[in-house]
């Protein structure tokens, strides 16, 4: 019964926003319309409106899944330094990165969808209703992991909230545990997506070793950069407590990342570069264009300067301390590792084809819609779990008047006291 | 010549030529009463949500369960079902298969590189016999032109060649299709089983379980795989009445297909469409377990290779220069 209260004054703190929250919403509203409009047309009439072709018969939409499963991995990283560490400013905030896991891991979950040719058939990969080839299909794999990992999530916030919604302390041997599972979990969904690539002798750009440790070099940069922002948004328009010591922190552990993730680019790099074998295509193709296909040369070296200034940025204290220079810094990451693990990793590893054909993939308008209508999706699960999770966390939901009225007593006592395991 | 077999559909073949799927199959999948009680309930609701959705297949094609978990009362419904609505699109009798492998039979593929002029007869003959569609258009049979001064050098491979004649004097032609892996890389990606190989060596996709995902063809080291991007075309008139299940039957639009050694025709002892109308007799075909076969023959006299033979993907897809 007073879960039943709990969720309707989740959607009371939904509802509750200036001209600007619901501008937002709105925008992001009308983005979803727009795209979704453009997947009914592609349920309709096939795959065919996207410029996938045989020759390559992956990209914006597997490139975008591949690059938020880092978000959603990275993202809950930000628990490694909170309770290894017992670094309180970061623990504080430590429920926020599992919100944007959740918001990520939805986006993963729809680009699978609008990237099959027969969602109709979506059943078929559901354990004990279909037939999943498990355990020898990394596919099948990633489903249970990232579901596993959305479940996860979903409960751990969902329980902490709630706890904090009744005034009651939560069960520390059952949240503790959970949050410390979410590590391990969070590499897994990671690794298991770039084994998916990795296991391919078919496609020498994915198939080498070094494929994994750099998809989670990256996703520490990626994760935290949009973290990042979002801790500067809340700091502005809530009432959340977020000290910039937590922010510098974070700065500085994606400097670390950024330059294991710059030092294994180079290590495979020099690899193909040196060895030149047949393989070595697929790299001219993304970083100096091959026969003249070239539509990759200069994402691909916008990427890499973007994570070399970044990189700096964040490595020098008085840049990583100056907001300025910090939040160009997280723009310059974010672009970076999204063309890098986007349609950087995806496409070069299908051109030149296995048959030596060049084809030239750009997306489409109608792949770019959707996608929109996907980020945007994101953006809203994303903005309601924040619009949620803050107040309680602060406990102004409370002096709002939405709070369970069993626990008043129990409120003030709890006011200010952010959810965090302690 | 026609390449379309005339098989008039006997009464034998509407719905006696059903035969029951491979037996042990599907040994490897779990089976019990709580679990078939289990997903017929879900079952049920899936149907509820297609109908509310509004999916344009009928609920029972949305409904249908993996090929190799179908009991062979299932499959006489979902056959008889496939038969009518093809006949009604083709306004011709089709009938549609699932004849079983042979026994002692593992079928393999010999290819004379040096005989072969690049006309491409085969690729076509392949799609006609084959119900592939023809806008957008599919070819399971790419014939890639390649340098003779560079040998057998997939980098430089042309399969858009076109010239007035052929074979072009400094070019030779290697045609390549699925190589009917005995590992096949495509199997082990396939996250819902929708596509194995028999045990006659033939590795089969089943249309209607297949969801589109496409992680068999970036898996595949032959780019052996075809996509339907679009909905296929296939105007009636064209169609090859003569299907098998795993084979040649009609395709719909999101699923994967590619080469089956023409299953419908090889598991009734017929050859390959490819290898009956190649003109210069470049193409073999066979039973590998059976030593005084063609293709049995020709590996012993001949000296055979296969491409990629480091992926270890052990193809029996057999190149050979036999002069």
């Amino acid at each position: 019964m007073s879960f039943l209260r709990f969720l309707y004054t989740c959607v009371r703190l939904m509802l509750r926003g200036g001209w600007a929250y619901w501008c937002w919403v709105l925008l992001l509203l009308a983005l979803v319309a727009w795209g979704a409009d453009a997947y009914l047309t592609q349920f309709k009439d096939g795959l065919i409106l996207s410029n996938m072709r045989d020759e390559v018969s992956w990209g914006f939409y597997v490139g975008n899944f591949t690059f938020l499963v880092g978000v959603a991995a990275a993202a809950v990283l930000l628990v490694i330094p909170a309770y290894v560490y017992e670094w309180k400013p970061i623990k504080e905030v430590a429920i926020l990165g599992e919100l944007l896991a959740i918001s990520a891991i939805v986006m993963c979950l729809l680009f699978v969808i609008v990237d099959m040719g027969r969602p109709d058939r979506f059943w078929h990969v559901i354990p004990f209703l279909g037939v999943l080839n498990f355990p020898r299909s990394l596919l099948a794999w990633d489903c249970l992991v990232l579901n596993a990992y959305l479940g996860l999530n979903v409960f751990i916030v969902v329980y902490l909230l709630y706890c904090t919604y009744v005034g009651k302390h939560y069960n520390k041997a059952l949240a503790g545990p959970l949050i410390l599972f979410s590590v391990p979990l969070a590499i897994s969904i990671h690794t298991v997506t770039a084994f998916l690539y990795n296991g391919m002798p078919s496609r020498p750009f994915w198939n080498a070793s070094i494929l994994a440790p750099r998809f989670l070099c990256s996703a520490f940069c990626s994760g935290p950069a949009i973290m990042i922002i979002v801790f500067q948004i809340l700091q502005r328009t809530t009432r959340l407590k977020i000290q910039n010591e937590a922010i510098w922190k974070v700065a500085e552990l994606m400097a670390y990342a950024m330059f294991l993730n710059l030092f294994l680019l180079g290590a495979e790099v020099f690899k193909e570069y040196y060895s030149a074998t047949q393989h070595l295509v697929h790299f001219q193709y993304l970083f100096s264009g091959f026969h003249g296909a070239n539509s990759l040369v200069v994402y691909s070296w916008a990427a890499i300067a973007c994570s070399v200034i970044s990189f700096v940025l964040f490595l020098v204290p008085a840049t990583r301390r100056n907001f300025v220079t910090l939040n160009l810094g997280c723009l310059l990451i974010y672009t970076g590792v999204y063309i890098e693990k986007g349609i950087g990793l995806v496409v070069p590893g299908f051109t030149p084809s296995i048959l030596g054909e060049i084809y030239e993939y750009v997306p489409t308008l109608n792949e770019v819609r959707i996608g929109g209508a996907v980020f945007s999706i994101g953006f809203l699960v994303f903005t309601f779990l924040c619009k949620i999770a803050v107040p309680m966390m602060t406990g102004e939901f409370r002096t709002a008047g939405l709070a369970e009225p069993g626990s008043e007593s129990a409120g003030d006592a709890h006011a200010g006291t952010p959810v965090v395991v302690t | 010549m026609s390449m379309t077999p005339d098989l008039p559909c006997s009464g034998s073949c509407a719905g006696g030529g059903v035969a029951p799927p491979p037996p042990g199959a599907d040994a490897d999948l779990p089976a019990g009463v709580s679990r078939r009680e289990f997903v017929e309930a879900s079952a049920k609701m899936l149907a509820a949500v297609a109908l509310v959705s509004g999916c344009d297949t009928n609920v029972e094609e949305f409904l249908q369960k993996n090929f190799r978990e179908l009991t062979p009362e299932e499959l006489r419904q979902v056959v008889a079902r496939l038969e009518k609505k093809y006949s009604e699109a083709a306004g011709k009798p089709v009938t549609v298969t699932t004849t079983p492998p042979l026994p002692n039979t593992l079928f393999g593929y010999g290819l004379d590189l040096s005989r072969c002029v690049g006309c491409r007869r085969c690729a076509y003959a392949c799609a006609r016999e084959n119900n592939t569609s023809r806008s957008p258009q599919i070819q399971w049979i790419r014939v890639l032109e390649l340098d003779k001064e560079k040998g057998v050098d997939l980098t430089h491979a042309n399969a858009y060649y076109n010239p007035e004649t052929v074979p072009q004097e400094d070019k030779f032609y290697m045609p390549v299709a699925c190589h009917q892996c005995a590992k096949p890389p495509c199997v082990k990606v396939c996250p819902v089983k929708a596509t194995w190989q028999e045990p006659d060596g033939i590795v089969v996709i089943d249309y209607n379980w297949c969801i589109g995902c496409r992680c068999c063809m970036a898996a595949c080291p032959y780019g052996a795989r075809r996509f339907n991007w679009g909905e296929p075309d296939l105007p009636a008139a064209e169609v090859n009445p003569h299907t098998h299940y795993l084979g040649n039957r009609p395709r719909m639009k999101g699923v994967v297909e590619k080469c089956t050694f023409c299953i419908q025709r090889v598991r009734e002892g017929r050859y390959p469409a490819c290898v009956e109308i190649c003109p210069v007799g470049a193409r073999k075909f066979g039973n590998l377990l059976d030593p005084e076969s063609e293709i049995r023959v020709i590996m012993r006299q001949k000296r055979v290779f296969v491409l990629k033979e480091e992926i270890g993907t052990e193809p029996k897809f057999f190149y050979f220069y036999a002069t």
